[in-house]
């Protein structure tokens, strides 16, 4: 099958292209480098089938940080029937030396000018006829978030490569050479087909900035959006989410139980009161995920990214990180996958590692589902929402203290530089894609983890047979008599500690497991579980699932991308213990003062 | 015509461009984002407490530290 590679400068709409031509869903946002990885998906060309791969944004060839290796290597290593180079038309001035550099390694290659909507906007004038003249390579309009410009595009790309060939790999090595002559052929082509207003400036963008990046409001603004983000969650959320409950129940009370009468009565606990309260419990919270990650399309697709890793940046410095680890730990509060995967943007390992530590203490969309059960369960509804912001406050404040302990450690002079991109918005069909994307995503997790965790807690909470469920003499009240001495001190009660035993799998299954352990769901859980916890025990349990292992996906991920295992051991066994140490500080200190 | 570090203009000068001091792999990524030999640059700020810069080149805007700001020469004056 013919080969078809997407190159370009970071955040130029390449993943935007991709999606729409493939129907694939690589995750897109306003920020230069979020596609990390290679992504290839099928595309039906003229009548033939082609394989489109979508590689990291680039600034140039000759890169050495770990994204810009991976499209390196895959030139170098994979033949390649035709490059398609996607440049922001707005800033060609500068981008037109990447699709120079392909030129000189002889690739065969299309030029793509996206974002043609914003630079007619700008009043900037391309004669693509000319430009493709200069340049020896057809040249097109697109843009690729609006969908206008693609049967050019397709056309244009099936044409090329039916009479291309590809260059061997070999040849590729040794053409990545000097760029002097680029300098002066990118001048000539510019004068030739580009006609750019002398002063450029998106005035809106400007002044959204003078707000967002003032001087003194600037950070207040920041804890403002994201307090109201969270608020906003939380409001629109909860009812949404006591309709997904009051319709599980329902179906259960109606459809279930009748069919499953005749069971036997373990096959009949453990499907109902296992495996549907449990997953079912976690279900409710899909509305509540999936608006959590509509308003982070929203903060991603905005280019406000950016501006936080600006606001930070000094403070970031001083804990040896930079503003980028900031944004990570921003896009960690989604899952903190994607968000360790982020982190290949960086040249200097120690400054990777350092922010490969700090990304797990962000808390992300499964812990919040914890959080929002157990604070909706325990505190009065005006003080819920105020609970969750402290939660995401500590979040920060762990990962701070992490990086000032180990900042000497991870030591590092990488310099910081950092494309502000205008604001934008994403478009309705983007942020619909993002929501179904995470429902998916909960889908395969409650598959692969939830369920068989869920099965696993009702097993250890009703065996052996003859004891009283969920009693001190199950299994699970054994697990939880044995942990009792470092349970004890942080106020966890024995019933508790099996959800965190398995919430190392998946914090999902922490509530699922809640559900089990009580035997309940609903409004009679949330009863029961006041009654069981006083504020305070409750605190100290979110604190500790905020602070310990996030999941064993993100250990997966740290293991990958770190390439070390002493390292991945450390970054387990850390957050552990600091846990630990948060909620005993917490308790110890709360208990003290008579609450 | 004097040249300076560009860490010493304020917000809201502009200059030329006259130098890049930095190693190789620097050198390509300023390219890159449009810092070349002869271009203007306008200083938009300067972020709080030693933050970083907020540069404009044509039609980019670019963040940069202080540290990385001095290894850029620039010429005053139109």
């Amino acid at each position: 099958m013919k080969r078809v590679a997407l190159i370009g400068m970071p955040n130029t709409g390449k993943s935007t292209f991709f999606n729409r031509a493939t129907g694939a869903s690589a995750r897109v946002g306003n920020w230069p480098g979020i596609t990390v990885d290679l992504l290839g998906a099928k595309l039906l060309l003229a009548g033939e089938m082609v394989e489109l791969v979508d590689l990291p944004g680039i600034y140039d060839l000759h890169g050495f940080s770990d994204d810009e290796q991976v499209v390196r290597h895959f030139l170098e290593n994979n033949p390649v029937n035709l490059v398609v180079i996607i440049l922001n038309a707005t800033q060609i001035e500068r981008q037109l030396s990447l699709a120079l550099q392909i030129k000189q390694l002889c690739l065969p290659a299309v030029l793509l000018l996206n974002m043609a909507d914003e630079s007619r906007k700008f009043g900037i004038s391309i004669d693509t006829a000319k430009m493709s003249n200069s340049l020896g390579m057809p040249v097109t309009l697109l843009s690729a978030k609006y969908g206008n410009g693609f049967q050019d595009a397709y056309q244009t790309i099936a044409q090329e490569i039916q009479h291309s060939t590809p260059i061997p790999p070999e040849k590729l090595q040794v053409l990545l050479a000097a760029d002097d002559q680029i300098e002066n052929d990118m001048e000539s082509i510019l004068g030739h087909a580009v006609q750019m207003p002398v002063q450029l400036s998106d005035k809106l963008t400007t002044r959204i900035d003078r707000l967002m990046l003032h001087p003194w409001l600037g950070l207040p603004m920041f804890f403002l959006i994201m307090y109201l983000l969270f608020q906003a969650i939380f409001i629109l959320g909860k009812p949404l989410q006591d309709g997904v409950g009051w319709l599980l129940e329902a179906f259960k009370r109606g459809a279930l139980e009748p069919l499953m009468a005749g069971l036997p009565t373990i096959l009949h606990d453990l499907l109902l009161e296992g495996i549907y309260n449990g997953v079912g419990t976690v279900a409710t919270f899909v509305p509540v995920i999936v608006l959590f990650f509509l308003f982070m399309a929203l903060v991603e697709d905005s280019g406000y990214l950016s501006r936080a890793a600006f606001l930070m940046d000094a403070l970031m410095a001083k804990l040896g990180l930079d503003g980028r680890s900031f944004v990570m730990i921003l896009l960690g509060f989604g899952c903190n996958v994607p968000a360790l995967m982020g982190t290949r943007v960086m040249r200097s390992r120690s400054l990777r590692l350092l922010t490969m530590l700090v990304i797990p203490f962000s808390l992300c969309s499964a812990r919040l589902q914890v959080f929002v059960f157990i604070a909706t369960a325990i505190f009065s509804p005006k003080a819920a929402p105020l609970v969750l912001f402290s939660l995401y406050l500590f979040s920060f404040a762990a990962a701070f203290i992490t990086a000032l302990l180990f900042k000497k450690r991870f030591q590092n002079n990488e310099p910081f530089i950092l494309e502000l991109p205008p604001y934008r918005f994403p478009t309705l069909r983007q942020m619909i894609l993002r929501g179904w994307h995470e429902v998916r995503h909960f889908l395969n997790r409650a598959s692969k983890f939830i369920i068989a965790g869920v099965v696993l807690v009702w097993l250890l909470t009703h065996f052996p047979q003859n004891v009283a469920p969920g009693s001190v003499d199950t299994w699970a009240g054994m697990i939880g008599h044995f942990m009792e001495p470092l349970l004890a001190p942080i106020g966890i009660d024995q019933h508790l500690a099996i959800a965190l035993i398995f919430g190392f799998v998946a914090k999902e299954i922490v509530v699922g497991s809640l559900a089990v352990i009580y035997g309940l769901e609903g409004t009679a859980l949330t009863g029961m579980m006041a009654q069981q916890l006083d504020w305070v025990q409750a605190y100290s349990f979110m604190l500790f699932t905020l602070i310990y292992t996030p999941c064993l996906s993100t250990i997966a991920t740290i293991r990958s991308e770190s390439k070390s295992m002493a390292f991945t051991l450390f970054a387990v066994a850390f957050p552990l213990v600091l846990a630990w140490l948060a909620s005993l500080a917490f308790y110890q200190a709360a208990r003290a003062l008579g609450f | 015509m004097a040249t300076v570090n560009l860490e010493t203009l304020k917000p809201g000068e502009s200059a030329t461009i006259a130098a890049v001091h930095t190693d190789r792999a620097l050198y390509y990524r300023l390219a890159a984002l449009g810092f070349r030999v002869g271009k203007r640059i306008e200083v938009i700020r300067h972020g709080r407490f030693s933050g970083p810069l907020h540069v404009r080149i044509g039609a980019t805007d670019i963040m940069l530290r202080k540290k990385e700001a001095q290894k850029i020469e620039v010429q005053t004056g139109p």
